[in-house]
């Protein structure tokens, strides 16, 4: 009970840090809308009652795609960036690629579709990667792949446990052949993670596709995903052009993968502090509050 | 030019029986050929119904196959070939992609695309090599891991990283062949690899040219132009070092016509078991778990474009 209470107010002090937190002027410039339809049940929400409630609808709980800072804001108490300096890799000199991407940084107010974290949750530390798919839908490129693997090393190499957001379309395509092999770049960064015993939590989140579903989002100890997620590896459109045929209600969402037996457990935005809260206590790791 | 190609190097089969003064022809026109073939071409002769598939391999390189089947959870996945067999005098086991040369058999093993089961009876088999300490030869020649509804309810992308990750840490040696096609992530999850070789005319790629002409264009029809841009070709790869050891390959559209590019590839097999099998199972798992770690960005600062933006 008291711990409900805590969490609750922790979440409050949360959002009201979100908002201070807030500089438009980082960010792409959205025009100030006072109401936002959702795309889950098209009930008009008025911003605010959006943003208390974490960026979910308050009538059908769909999970907006939010930011990885807006991520981390909601989730931990303080948190440091670790990644490194975002840099343009155009690995096979991908016609385009260059002017697409400096369109995708412009439009999304991003250097790139990745944020690594260390921070706390109740003083509990612990590493938190989230992939941002407002920036090349999240895409895994040169870059991303790196990131995660040195999210993994700085995790090992201190002991501390890792968690991981993904929303991504899958392999970033304009990097080619390089693309595919950050798929086993991260997947044995993974392995070796699990070799210093520690913890890692992958959380996938709408949508997550193809290359990044087919390596280190799927390897978590404890795999978890938002509600409604859509989690899979073949797109639909190319999986409906091969079996010539409708796809099942409810097809790749995270709802059917959990029944199907690839998550451990769906949880709400709203509950996702303290369900890592929890995961991170009955897994031995300590507050370093004193 | 491919048709062109296919009917020239099938009339001098007829014309020249001694297969002396064929292979001599043969490698005459082929240097004619060979520099105009373009990325293309590559990806026509890699996919040629009449190019050896998988089985072909295996039975004409290894010794005394012999063929296993089922995961041992759900079925046995007919795309997905593997067994124990002598390479030389080594026992190794093997595992293939395999792809059809008729329509019926293409159907038989769906066309080459793996299901999760086929990754699943892959591993477990790479498992069991491991515990016998036999090395391991993969054979890809594939589209792509299946994108159908049983596939995805059944994990596909769960298998594949599994797979992946599993194939890190064999403590055995690892050596992959792309024979035709090595499509997406249902190629990689059987390439984790200390060596990976390419034929020739094999290609090794994201997507096919036709899915990302798709993604990226919106355009399906325009997978001839993604071929040239996406970097695909044995050569390209290897320059790139992604890839170990391109071998040089015979134009043919037969079995015999192959006899000499087999021969090549067992070789160049064997002398690279020779290496791995002399290192120690730490050294394997470290060296190939090194081999995948490289900070592309890093790599290929002075290879391609330097400058940031």
């Amino acid at each position: 009970m008291e711990q409900n209470i805590k969490s609750e107010r922790s979440i409050i002090s949360i959002i009201k840090k979100l908002r201070s937190l807030r500089k438009p002027s980082k960010r792409a410039v959205v025009p100030e809308r006072l109401f936002r339809k959702c795309n889950g049940c098209g009930e008009l929400i008025s911003k605010g009652s959006m943003e208390e409630k974490l960026f979910t609808c308050p009538q059908c709980d769909y999970h907006f795609n939010i930011f990885a800072r807006d991520r981390m804001d909601m989730l931990l108490d303080e948190y440091t960036v670790i990644n490194g300096t975002a840099r343009f890799i155009d690995p096979i000199d991908f016609p385009g690629y260059k002017a697409k991407y400096k369109e995708n940084r412009k439009k999304s107010g991003l250097r790139e579709g990745i944020l690594t974290v260390a921070g706390h949750i109740e003083g509990i530390e612990l590493v938190v990667v989230s992939l941002d798919n407002s920036f090349f839908m999240g895409s895994m490129g040169s870059y991303i792949g790196e990131e995660i693997t040195r999210a993994f090393e700085y995790a090992g190499e201190r002991n501390l446990p890792i968690l991981i957001f993904s929303t991504s379309g899958g392999a970033r395509m304009q990097e080619g052949i390089f693309s595919l092999m950050q798929m086993a770049k991260t997947s044995i960064a993974v392995d070796r993670y699990g070799q210093t015993k520690n913890l890692y939590i992958s959380c996938m989140t709408h949508p997550t596709t193809g290359g990044v579903t087919a390596s280190f989002a799927s390897l978590g100890d404890i795999v978890l995903a938002e509600p409604g997620a859509l989690i899979g590896f073949a797109g639909a459109r190319v999986i409906k052009e091969t079996i010539k045929g409708e796809l099942p209600e409810g097809f790749q969402r995270a709802e059917f993968l959990r029944d199907k037996g690839f998550l451990d457990d769906i949880v709400h935005r709203g509950q996702m502090r303290e369900y890592i809260y929890r995961l991170l206590k009955l897994h031995g790791y300590r507050s370093c509050r004193i | 030019m491919i048709r062109e190609l296919e009917e020239s190097i099938k009339e001098l089969e007829e014309r020249e029986r001694d297969s002396r003064v064929f292979n001599i022809k043969r490698r005459r026109m082929m240097s004619r050929y060979g520099s105009r073939l373009s990325a293309y071409n590559r990806v026509q002769l890699a996919r040629h119904e009449k190019r050896p598939k998988a089985m072909d391999f295996i039975e004409n390189i290894i010794a005394e196959p012999m063929l296993f089947h089922g995961d041992r959870l759900f079925s046995d996945d007919r795309s997905i070939i593997g067994g124990i067999g002598y390479l030389e005098d080594i026992p190794i086991t093997f595992i293939g992609t395999n792809k059809g040369k008729t329509l019926e058999e293409n159907i038989e093993y769906n066309f080459g695309m793996p299901r999760p089961e086929g990754y699943r009876k892959a591993l477990r088999l790479m498992k069991q090599a491991e515990k016998f300490n036999r090395p391991i030869i993969t054979f890809i020649d594939t589209p792509g891991a299946y994108p159908g509804v049983d596939a995805e309810e059944r994990g596909q992308g769960e298998a594949i990283a599994r797979n992946i990750l599993e194939m890190g840490k064999l403590e055995v040696p690892v050596v992959s062949v792309v024979t035709g096609e090595g499509g997406s992530g249902g190629a990689l999850a059987l390439s984790v690899a200390n060596r990976i070789i390419m034929m020739e005319n094999s290609i090794f790629s994201i997507l096919s040219p036709e899915g990302f002409a798709t993604i990226l264009w919106k355009d399906g029809s325009r997978y001839k132009e993604a071929t040239e841009v996406m970097k695909l070709t044995a050569k390209e790869l290897c320059d790139y070092n992604i890839i170990d050891r391109v071998i040089e390959e015979d134009i043919s559209f037969s079995i015999e016509g192959f006899q000499e590019n087999f021969l090549r590839l067992k070789k160049v097999i064997l002398e690279e078991l020779d290496i791995l099998m002399k290192k120690s199972p730490d050294e394997l798992v470290s060296e190939r778990q090194e081999k995948f770690r490289k900070d592309w960005g890093r790599v290929l600062i002075g290879h391609t474009n330097k400058e940031n933006i």
